[in-house]
């Protein structure tokens, strides 16, 4: 008698055909599957019981309450979220900073946008954003009231460093990485030395000399608040960097391009602009989109030199009074919104990684 | 003949342009040195390199060798790149040993650790450094005071440090005999691997490298000796005397919650660095080895991890100049690093230009350096030629 479910075999042995490729080939295949299943497991378990099953959820629950559950004590980003998101900002004007929040986010994600890439449009929705983000912060103007740069805190003031410090430093990021490639021997020189001092610098260095040492070297006039020394600090390091990568895109472009249109005698700035930039961008994109994933986790560095941004806020959170035992639940409210922010921007580069690879085959 | 007017002839507009941006450069540094003059003097603060000889009048926090109030700023700023070095050291140590782990777990064929190693490198990746950083630092101050001291052996962990048994000898004797244990390894590493002993036969190597090994443990035995401190003990155990424990080594919760934090979130980038490498090694290379019946552990060690780490080391160069710049985080948890002297000698001493030069000079010298030997060792080790495809 013949057997044919030979040739078809049913799916459960399949499935059980693979286990043992994937799971046990080997004897110790087998073992590290067993120990990896079983830290996941504990992991998981571990976790679940923590972050949920004897945790204390309530907003007005006490510290004690908290530590009688054994669990994570959640009642203290309950009470203390508005101090993380928004720091010091004044209590009754906070819904201008969550606005201003809100903005920065959505022009982000807008100009990740494929549609939205050109220099006109990008240039345009960021300076809106900017600016709308800066009437709502600063007030001053259609009637909110002012409220200085100090008392700016927790995620708007983070977002807002990572914003500006992209925004300024992706043009200067341009010019450094042109001034480095001209021809005038001078300048490429000396903008070589600068951007490999630069490089060479820990950020924190950098973040303290704008902060600290600058108003002792500047004359009076030119040091501005501590914030803006801080932001131009935080972009001249991202341009030392950003310049080396479009410096790299500039040579990944057929040099032919450009000396057609040289013979052409189309000018220089029509050149760059309109023929060998647009393409050095699309070969640095990836690349690009790494080195603002990194900045953004960069400007939590500015807690150093003494701001209250999403990091010092959450310090503060929990040092104060009762929750001194709480920092563990604190973190983790941080660092998730961290992780949201640098997950997606950097899950959004790899696709368009993979797009711009797909597109060129 | 017509002659071009003179702004408009190439050579000419570019010298001027050129002179005009060294001379906007040369602006911005007189304008910064003369400022700066004039606010040191209304300070009363004399410039130039002479403040390196007088004594500081602060406490380092922790060094490697002994410091004092008294001591001069050019010690504790030597102090501070000793401390920067060590960290350094010890972070890119550990965090390779780590993320050559979790880089092996996410290549591995095995879907259990490769999740594993996934869930590690995103949980570790996208969150900042400092974050990380201030989160084990909390951990390790609020363990328990040195009454309730978590006690394994005679290892102790409290909230004030992890203390241990020690020597009692000076630290500098201990210091020299851990660079001559090093030292030797290296050597011992060196005879294993250089083409130069390749011709030696295996025996005469063999010998040569337990030679290294006998006098390093001896020069480091003499060392260890000679700053040994009279009338004590030579192991202290710590104990609990009082509210403290005394005795012993004591490790201070800044030192390893920073040597910590740079391992987990270095070897996460240094894990994805691996699986890069490991990823770049061609498959065909792969199966030609299996084909020749090298056993797994073969093909492992002479075909997939050489060609590997030929491809990664470029990458890892800079991500271990990057590591010891990191190393300054240490400021945010006060554990006094190169740069956190140069900050307190900046606010103490006011000599900001002088400290701030040495600070950048101090950062060159090291990342040049340490870029230099890795590129060294680089091409050493690269593959001459059209050899070997390595797939990119």
């Amino acid at each position: 008698m013949t057997d044919l479910s030979i040739h078809a075999p049913d799916p459960s042995q399949r499935l059980w055909r693979r286990l043992r490729s994937e799971y046990f080939a080997s004897p110790l295949g087998s073992i590290l599957t067993l120990v990896c299943v079983a830290i996941l497991g504990l992991l998981i378990w571990w976790v679940l019981d923590w972050a949920l099953f004897r945790a204390t959820f309530e907003a007005d629950a006490r510290a004690a309450e908290c530590r009688a559950n054994g669990g994570a004590c959640w009642a203290v980003i309950a009470n203390r979220w508005r101090l993380i998101m928004f720091g010091i900002y004044p209590y009754d004007e906070q819904w201008r900073s969550a606005l201003a929040c809100v903005i920065v986010i959505a022009t982000v994600v807008l100009s990740c946008l494929p549609r939205m890439w050109g220099i006109i449009r990008l240039a345009a929705i960021w300076l809106f954003a900017a600016l709308a983000f800066y009437i709502l912060m600063k007030g001053g103007a259609l009637g909110l009231s002012r409220v200085s740069e100090e008392q700016w805190g927790g995620l708007a003031l983070t977002l807002f460093l990572f914003v500006s410090t992209v925004v300024i430093g992706m043009p200067l990021a341009v010019m450094l990485a042109l001034m480095r490639r001209s021809e005038m021997p001078v300048i490429a020189r000396v903008t070589g030395l600068f951007i490999d001092a630069i490089r060479s610098l820990p950020l924190l260095a950098i973040l303290f000399t704008f902060a600290v040492v600058l108003p002792f070297v500047l004359p009076a006039m030119l040091t501005g608040e501590k914030l803006y020394r801080v932001i131009v600090g935080l972009a001249i390091f991202f341009a030392a960097y950003q310049a080396e990568i479009i410096r790299g895109g500039l040579q990944g472009t057929a040099s032919g391009q450009e000396e057609a249109a040289k013979a052409l005698g189309i000018p220089y700035r029509y050149r760059i602009s309109r023929i060998v930039l647009p393409q050095a961008f699309r070969l640095a994109l990836p690349a690009t989109i790494n080195q603002i994933v990194i900045t953004f986790m960069e400007t939590s560095l500015v807690v150093v030199v003494g701001f209250v941004e999403l990091l010092a806020a959450g310090n503060a959170a929990y040092n104060t009074g009762e929750w001194k035992f709480a920092y563990v639940e604190v973190y983790v409210f941080i660092s998730a919104i961290y992780f949201t922010f640098v997950f997606g921007l950097s899950r959004y580069g790899a696709y368009l990684e993979r797009r711009m690879n797909v597109g060129r085959r | 003949m017509t002659t071009i007017p003179f702004w408009r002839r190439k050579k000419i507009r570019r010298q001027v342009l050129q002179g005009a941006f060294l001379a906007a450069i040369a602006a911005i540094l007189i304008i910064g040195a003369t400022t700066a003059q004039r606010n040191l003097s209304a300070q009363g603060i004399s410039s130039g390199f002479g403040f390196l000889w007088r004594a500081t009048g602060w406490e380092m926090g922790t060094s490697l060798l002994r410091t004092s109030p008294g001591d001069p700023y050019w010690w504790f700023i030597f102090n501070g790149i000793l401390n920067t070095l060590l960290m350094g050291f010890v972070g890119l140590f550990c965090a390779t040993l780590l993320g050559l782990v979790i880089g092996l777990a996410r290549s591995s064929k095995n879907a259990p650790a490769r999740l594993l190693g996934t869930i590690y490198i995103e949980i570790f990746r996208n969150i900042p450094l400092i974050v990380q950083l201030f989160f084990w630092y909390a951990v390790v101050t609020q363990l328990p005071n040195p009454r309730n001291a978590i006690q394994i052996g005679h290892v102790m962990l409290t909230g004030r440090g992890l203390h241990f048994p020690g020597l009692n000898v000076t630290v500098l004797s201990a210091v020299v005999a851990i660079a001559i244990m090093i030292a030797a390894l290296f050597v011992i590493l060196w005879i294993a691997v250089a083409r130069r002993f390749g011709r030696v036969e295996s025996a005469r190597r063999r010998l040569l490298g337990l030679g290294v090994l006998v006098t390093g443990i001896l020069g480091a035995a003499v060392a260890l000796s000679w700053g040994r401190i009279p009338e004590t003990p030579l192991v202290s155990l710590p104990e609990l005397r009082g509210l403290n424990i005394r005795g012993g080594f004591q490790l201070r919760p800044e030192i390893y919650a920073l040597a910590f934090a740079i391992t987990v979130y270095g070897a996460a980038y240094i894990g994805e660095i691996v699986r890069g490498g490991f990823k770049s090694v061609g498959r065909g290379q792969v199966e030609a080895a299996q084909a020749l019946g090298l056993s797994p552990w073969r093909v492992f060690s002479r075909v997939r991890m050489p060609l590997a780490v030929r491809a990664m080391l470029p990458i890892l160069i800079n991500q271990y100049v990057w590591l010891i710049k990191a190393t300054t985080l240490g400021i945010a948890v006060g554990f006094s690093d190169f740069f956190m002297v140069i900050a307190g000698s900046i606010t103490h001493s006011g000599q900001t230009l002088e400290l701030i030069g040495i600070l950048m000079a101090g950062f060159l010298i090291i990342n040049f350096s340490l870029a230099a030997v890795l590129n060294r060792v680089n091409r050493a080790i690269a593959l001459k030629g059209k050899q070997i495809g390595v797939a990119q």
